[in-house]
């Protein structure tokens, strides 16, 4: 792995819930990000997989700032970021840059796309060569959007193309590090294989790093180099591609992936597991002692409920492999297991 | 839609340059912006037309009242009924019928003092309509900083503000003008000095405008809040944008429409706030002309004389309801999403 851009140690975000009849006060929080370890290396796109309401928005956001963490540290290249102020991180802003996942609300429906996509030099006083009308037309082109649009507004446009936009806005700053929050998932289907071919075109053409989050793990496969794998705000998986996609060891790795259409039919003959899993994901309120999955785990042990398993390599993973289970799966997908833990459909 | 080209185009070859296109005004690819669209549709709406016609109808006559009354050779002062002999009766009502509708008097005579009711009404709505107007703009501007304020800032600036704007909205109006109207003049003036005019102007518009911020505030407040979610707001914040830039550059252009709508559905209030003062004799004062304070003369001399009330009357109606019409059209115009 090339040398870490971003680091995430120990990370937390806990919203407080307010509640009370008369007078608000705090009941309670949500453990949205709850000590999330994690690294993205310059140059390199990590997935981040997990079910709705886990905390990968939560996440994304306090990578880009948008959000200050309760604890833990995010370093960006060696500097620490976690409680930077505005002006502070005045520097690092044009490094660090987001697309979002709705592309009717990311999109200010009031200005040009010419606008738009320069707002961000403007922000930061960026006089390109040539002006910055010539960057942003140059900009379209990158995306696949026909330059001569800048004059145009958002709702001239279809999702997939305002997604488009989304991406040169970002772009315009010349980042290090897009944090991309589910940026297909608002899309047709259709449409969103060419925004996922777009994004991992300009991560090897032009060496951005990406954090790329999704709710499943079929987007991310062709974009991503590392996958992880996060439940109810910490990570329970995470590794290179391969491992993640052919030798899954948590049980939770194993649900998403069995989720996943098979494309092509495995050679062998052996059909690839089906799991359903039961119910929602725990209230992130009050998650569950010991092994957050353990409620909806098939393998759950008195153990489970006890101890909190550590993210650590398990023998028989790959260097940088990590897996946080006490009594992990056998390291492959393929296998005649059956198994339906929602009473809905068995 | 296409998958990206390995950027085809060289920068000098197809395509025109950047200057170029930026002087071509009327090429093609210029988008239409929301504010055209619904400038296209306001245009289509004949009701909105229509009304926006009457009420630009109206502030000219407000505007150029010297000029009417240069060109109608009569002012709102003059005591005409009692200066010349054979307009009024020994009763004070005019002689002729119909409130003394005549070529010369084209409204009629005032009972009474006999002024010209044409010019009283011209002056009249000048009076009424800049109270009008001005309290619109203060309040619009309040609400706007009130409302914006709280709803981007929340926590106990959004609380301690809309609690002020609870007990406003909360209040009786009518009532509590009436009894502070007299108190605020109390405060600058003492009792045996004649009030002046402009402080009775000033007065009103204040009292008004304490009154009737709140609303705008409120209903800018929930729009900021739903807007400080969209991620377009996060986005600029992302760029490191500061809350100056996101306020004017992000908000205010997503807040014109209701802006718009709300101060032109508010004026017509406000122009019915100034006559009901008026008409319950704490609005301007003698001589000053007043479109209001008609119909509390109207009022005491409707039984003899039912002309003098007719004028005044009809006029406002119309205005109120062109004014009505204006508004739901502009937000018909505007969102085109919530059509009652
Ligand atoms: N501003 C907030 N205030 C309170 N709770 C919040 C806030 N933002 C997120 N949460 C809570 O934190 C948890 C994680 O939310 P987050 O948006 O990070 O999930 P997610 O993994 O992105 O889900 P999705 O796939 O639906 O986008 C959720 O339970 C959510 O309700
Ligand atoms: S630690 Fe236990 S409950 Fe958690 S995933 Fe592993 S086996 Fe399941
Ligand atoms: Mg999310």
């Amino acid at each position: 792995m090339t040398e870490s851009l971003l680091e995430l140690s120990g990370l937390t975000k806990y919203f407080p819930v307010m509640g009370g009849l008369v007078f608000k006060r705090q009941v309670g929080r949500v453990h949205a990000v709850d000590g999330v370890d994690l690294t993205v290396g310059a140059g390199e796109a990590l997935g981040l997989v997990g079910e709705s309401g886990c905390g990968k928005s939560t996440t994304g956001r306090l990578v880009a700032r948008l959000l200050e963490p309760s604890g833990g540290t995010i370093r960006y290249n060696g500097q620490d970021i976690s409680h930077a102020s505005r002006r502070e991180l005045k520097p690092i802003r044009s490094e660090i840059q987001m697309i979002f996942q709705d592309p009717y609300s990311s999109l200010n429906p009031r200005h040009t796309v010419g606008t738009i996509i320069s707002g961000p030099m403007e922000v930061n006083g960026i006089q390109p060569p040539g002006g910055r009308q010539k960057r942003v037309r140059e900009l379209l082109e990158t995306v696949g959007l026909n330059p001569e649009h800048y004059n145009r507004f958002p709702h001239e446009f279809s999702g997939g193309q305002r997604q488009r936009i989304g991406v040169a806005r970002a772009l315009a700053l010349e980042p290090k590090l897009i944090v991309a929050d589910e940026p297909v998932s608002a899309l047709d289907v259709s449409i969103q294989a060419q925004v996922v071919n777009l994004l991992q075109q300009l991560q090897r053409d032009l060496g951005i790093a990406f954090l790329f989050i999704a709710h499943d793990l079929a987007v991310v496969r062709h974009v991503s180099q590392r996958v992880a794998v996060m439940y109810l705000g910490k990570i329970v998986e995470v590794g290179d591609r391969q491992s993640i996609y052919e030798r899954p060891r948590h049980p939770y790795t194993h649900a998403l992936l069995s989720a996943v259409p098979e494309v092509e039919l495995p050679e062998d003959g052996v059909g690839t597991e089906r799991i359903r899993l039961a119910g929602d994901v725990p209230s992130p309120i009050d998650p569950p002692s010991g092994c957050r999955f353990r409620t909806r785990c098939w393998k759950a042990q008195d153990k489970c409920a006890a101890e909190e398993p550590p993210l650590i390599q398990i023998t028989g993973n790959h260097e940088g492999h990590l897996t946080a289970c006490h009594f992990p799966e056998e390291p492959t997908v393929h296998g005649d297991q059956e198994i339906v833990l929602d009473p809905a459909l068995a | 839609m296409t998958l990206p080209s390995q950027a085809t185009t060289p920068e000098a070859g197809s395509g025109p340059s950047p200057a170029a296109v930026a002087g071509a005004g009327g090429s093609p690819m210029v988008g239409r912006s929301p504010a055209q669209l619904m400038w296209r549709r306001f245009r289509r709406d004949r009701t909105g037309v229509t009304s926006a016609f009457i009420v630009a109808f109206y502030f000219l006559v407000a505007i150029l009242a010297p000029v009417i009354s240069m060109v109608y050779g009569k002012d709102p002062y003059t005591t005409y009924g009692q200066n010349q002999p054979g307009l009024l009766n020994d009763y004070g009502y005019p002689i002729l019928p119909n409130g003394g509708v005549s070529g010369d008097f084209w409204f009629g005579l005032e009972p009474g003092l006999g002024r010209d009711v044409f010019m009283q009404l011209v002056y009249g709505i000048r009076t009424s309509l800049s109270i009008a107007i001005v309290v619109t703009i203060i309040t619009t501007v309040i609400g706007v900083v009130m409302g914006i304020w709280s709803g981007y800032v929340g926590g106990k600036t959004d609380y301690v503000i809309g609690r002020i704007i609870d007990t406003l909205l909360a209040f009786p109006s009518q009532l509590f003008l009436i009894v502070f109207l007299p108190v605020v003049e109390a405060a600058v003036v003492s009792p045996e000095e004649e009030t002046p005019v402009w402080l009775r102007y000033v007065s009103i518009c204040v009292v008004l405008t304490v009154l009737g911020w709140a609303t705008i505030s409120r209903l800018l407040r929930a729009q900021v809040l739903s807007l400080r979610e969209r991620e377009f707001i996060e986005a600029a914040k992302v760029t490191g944008a500061s809350p100056f830039r996101i306020i004017f550059k992000e908000l205010l252009p997503n807040l014109w429409t209701p802006i718009i709508i709300q101060s032109t559905l508010a004026l017509p209030l406000y122009v019915g706030a100034e006559a009901g003062l008026g008409f319950l004799g704490v609005g301007m004062t003698e001589p000053t002309p007043d479109w209001g304070r008609m119909f509390l003369v109207g009022s005491n001399v409707y039984h003899q004389d039912i002309t003098y009330l007719i004028f005044p009357g009809v006029s406002m109606v119309i205005f109120v309801v062109a004014f009505n019409l204006l508004g739901d059209s502009l937000r018909d115009a505007f969102d085109p999403k919530t059509r009652r």
